[in-house]
């Protein structure tokens, strides 16, 4: 029964995979539709969204390439719901909460992405084209997550076994989900500023949106992400004797930290209000996933249980 | 608080010029340390000045590495040594920019905290005079009088900060709110000074140390440093003050999944607090299951499960009949199937002549396997303690005990061996209840094995200050960043025949935070009952650009 269980988990966790990658090709086509679309048919009508292409000449193209971003949306929808389903059954299977290893924590971090970046898409559409740059690194770590930091369900060693895993752990994946859409809002704000890659930069939102975007959901992630520091060093004083003592990855979470709050300090100082605050914000979340797999894989430390010898 | 002076302190006349020059350049120095661009480059050095200590093997973390690091690169080691990037956290730059850091964040936080008790007695800032400039802007004629509409808005602002004035005819409003958000940015910083102390104070005054204790009634006391394996102590604590406790391991049990991997480890143990002890109560032993992640507290030490392993007891019976039993903790080196390695060290009985003693002193080395795979090379394939054997070799010799020089008791000093006078005498794989019967009659036999655990006892008097101040921070952070300074002005003018009145309200908020521009709406749409966009844009970037 439980073997089952883990093995459905895996299933919907390939199909996860597969529905994200094909709502990124979707996405994909939304921008190619739209870059050929826009020489032919500059200041078409607006989106008619039941058309029919029964009659493709009088057809915005338009409308297709929004067709095509709606159902892009509808399979991040479907995948982020079958990425949950993953997760609750493997929690089932190895009969514990599901954010054991790397592979289960690689898979939460993604689902919380993508469900922040639902949200947000939620209370402003328009932000639409942002999605393929949110899927692609949610995409890339889920396919590490299932082949190099693949770990079979089971239960966790003696140290792991602590309600403060639920609760340090659990913040510090939404903290990180949360952090990974700002870091590619930084991103494509910087590329938008850049006047660059035009055929890319025209479809996003503009500099001013994304902009926002990211302060916004940083400021959301950033307390989290510093009550799953807290939670941490009140779990590492009940198992290890100490609250804090400059492990490897204790170290870089705080570079991390640091580094956001210089983030939240550049927003508030002249000259660096825009472009260098979203270096900054870009240079926080790259601390982030070199704290998740870096320093897990290749420094030894406390922290680096993780089910990879 | 000498900054405030330098800085209010009127030009001295008829001064020397050298003094001025100091003063100005102290001035220029205080204002440019407390400024957000430095605080901004010193948060990057510490992010900087940190990694290293992620990326370098680190002597508070792990000896055994950075010896590993000289070796392997003798070249930059040394260097690197010298510049303290094996203790990056102890080393003084660290300490110069954490410090820097502090200074500059008092220097800009304390006049702040001084503006902002100020500010919670001013009022709020008058109306201005034209409303088409704020970002949020509406007007609207309503159907009532002006006391009707300035009630229907003071109603509306029932929380907020207001301040009403008359100009002629018209009359205004001007409200603010929010000022929790200053009140949270004050506190999250005053806590961090805070949370240093608490982190310091526990440097200075805490201890912590390691001891291995057989877990068959082997009993540790907090009595002194010379009672621990390893110790490290605070800057301030000699040993001589430590909190006397009493602990007794009546048993360990762990339990393994069938790969191997732990499941679960506790440890029956008994204690005996400060009082206790002074009571005399010296019999009694309180019972705790000591488990990880479930420490012993006790009047401010806490007693940590860390470890486990093996101690294989031997039974030496000697020619002349003495019989000697050695039981000593073996080093577990896999961790995962706990085969062990140790040395378990014997003196001859009854040999008084110093040269004879050192000829025949005893040493069993080699490895223990818990659950043993059997065959002529042991090694172990589990950890539990399920099939246990020994592959040990015999020396007999000097084993340099009298040298004076502290030896591992994991091992024999191997130039003694190189030297020749240590000599192998046997080898053997032995199960418990095996024996063997060296040239001189001298027979070893392999009782059993016991188990031990590692405990770790910690002293920290600054950690619940620096929780403490953990929360306050985090309080004031989400106070902070949740909270929008924002401000409202209204201007009521009625009509000429009195029973209307044309209502402009504006809206500014003062923080680098959009979306006050949703709750103006409702504002708006409540006050002036119109729900369109009028001048003001939902999420305005205009918010964002300037204000702050």
């Amino acid at each position: 029964m439980l073997t089952e269980l883990a093995l459905y988990s895996d299933r919907l966790f390939m199909g996860a995979v597969g529905v994200f990658v094909f709502a990124m090709v979707l996405h994909g086509a939304e921008y190619a539709v739209h870059r050929s679309a826009k020489a032919v048919l500059v200041g078409a009508g607006g989106p008619a969204l039941d058309e029919h292409e029964s009659h493709p000449e009088g057809t915005p193209v338009r409308s297709r390439s929004e067709r095509l971003g709606r159902m892009g949306v509808a399979l991040v929808v479907l995948g982020a719901v079958l990425l949950a389903a993953s997760i609750v059954t493997r929690g089932l299977a190895a009969q514990r909460w599901p954010l054991g290893n790397m592979y289960e924590f690689t898979s939460a971090i993604c689902l919380a992405a993508v469900v922040a970046w639902l949200v947000v898409l939620r209370r402003s559409p328009a932000s639409r084209p942002v999605g393929l740059f949110v899927l692609l690194p949610v995409i890339i770590l889920l396919f590490l997550g299932g082949t190099v930091l693949y770990a079979p369900a089971a239960p966790v060693m003696p140290a792991l076994q602590s309600y403060w895993l639920v609760v340090h752990v659990t913040a510090v994946t939404i903290a990180s989900g949360l952090l990974m859409v700002p870091g590619v809002a930084s991103l494509l704000f910087l590329l938008r500023r850049s006047g660059r890659l035009t055929g890319v930069a025209d479809r996003l939102p503009s500099a001013d949106v994304l902009d926002r975007l990211a302060y916004r959901l940083t400021i959301i992630a950033f307390p989290l992400y510093t009550f799953a520091i807290i939670a941490g060093a009140i779990w590492a004083e009940a198992a290890w004797g100490r609250f804090w003592g400059w492990d490897p990855k204790e170290t870089v979470a705080f570079v991390a930290w640091v580094i956001y709050a210089a983030y939240l300090h550049a927003r508030a100082t002249a000259g660096w209000r825009s472009g260098p605050a979203a270096w900054v914000n870009v240079a926080g979340f790259a601390a982030v996933i070199f704290n998740l797999f870096f320093i897990n894989m290749v420094v030894a430390g406390l922290h680096s249980y993780a089910g990879l010898g | 608080m000498a900054s405030t002076e330098i800085a209010t302190r009127p030009p001295e006349t008829g001064d020397s010029r050298a003094q001025n020059g100091l003063l100005a350049l102290l001035r220029n120095a205080w204002r440019s340390l407390t400024s957000m661009r430095t605080a901004l480059i010193l948060l990057f050095l510490l992010a900087v000045a940190a990694l290293p200590g992620a990326l370098l093997p680190q002597r508070s973390l792990n000896q055994r590495l950075v010896d590993q690091y000289f070796t392997d690169y003798p070249a930059i080691a040394p260097v690197l040594d010298r510049l303290g990037f094996f203790d990056v956290f102890a080393a003084p730059w660290f300490a110069a920019i954490y410090l820097l850091l502090m200074v500059s964040l008092v220097g800009c936080v304390l006049p702040r905290t001084f503006e902002h008790a100020k500010n919670l007695r001013a009022a709020p800032v008058v109306t201005p005079r034209n409303f088409a400039r704020l970002p949020h802007h509406a007007t609207a004629t309503l159907d009532v009088g002006p006391d009707e509409a300035a009630e229907r808005i003071r109603g509306r602002l029932r929380r907020w900060r207001r301040l009403e004035t008359e100009a002629g005819s018209s009359r205004t409003i001007s409200a603010e709110k929010g000022y929790l958000r200053e009140a949270g940015n004050l506190l999250f910083h005053l806590s961090l000074i805070g949370l240093l102390v608490g982190f310091g104070a526990g440097k200075l005054y805490g201890y912590g140390g390691q001891v291995i204790v057989l877990a068959d009634g082997g009993q540790f006391c907090n009595t002194g440093i010379l009672g621990y394996d390893s110790f490290q102590a605070g800057l301030r604590v000699d040993g001589t003050d430590l909190t006397p406790f009493c602990l007794r391991v009546d048993d360990f049990e762990a339990t393994y999944l069938p790969d191997g991997q732990p499941e679960s480890y506790r440890a029956a143990i008994g204690y005996q607090t400060t009082d206790d002890l002074n009571a005399g109560r010296v019999d009694q032993w309180r019972p705790y299951p000591l488990a990880v992640n479930s420490p012993l507290r006790l009047d401010g030490s806490r007693v940590y499960l860390i470890n486990h392993g093996y101690a294989p007891r031997f039974t030496v019976t000697f020619p002349n009949g003495q019989k000697r039993t050695g039981e000593v903790q073996w080093q577990p080196v896999d961790a995962t199937t706990y085969l062990s390695q140790g040395a378990t060290k014997f003196e001859p009985p009854g040999i008084t002549d110093e040269q004879k003693r050192r000829t025949s002193q005893l040493a069993i080395t080699g490895l223990l396997a818990p659950t043993s795979s059997g065959g002529k090379v042991v090694t172990s394939v589990y950890p539990a303690l399920r099939d246990p054997e020994v592959a040990v070799d015999v020396l007999r010799g000097d084993l340099g005990l009298d040298d004076g020089r502290g030896q591992s008791i994991f091992q024999v000093d191997q130039s003694k061996i190189d030297s020749g006078q240590l000599v192998r005498v046997a080898r053997a794989n032995l199960v418990p209840g095996q024996s063997i019967t060296l040239d001189d009659g001298t027979i070893i036999t392999f009782d059993d094995v016991r188990q031990w655990i590692a405990l770790q006892i910690s002293h920290d008097p600054g950690q619940d200050v620096v929780l403490v101040f953990a929360v306050l921070m985090l309080v004031g952070l989400g106070l902070s960043l949740s909270i929008r300074r924002r401000r409202f002005w209204a201007r009521l003018t009625p009509t000429e025949d009195g029973t209307r009145t044309v209502v402009e309200i504006g809206g500014l908020a003062r923080t680098d935070r959009a979306g006050y521009g949703e709750e103006f709406d409702r504002l708006r749409a409540h006050l002036l009952n119109i729900s369109d966009t009028d001048g003001s844009d939902v999420d305005g970037p205009i918010t964002a650009a300037k204000d702050g």
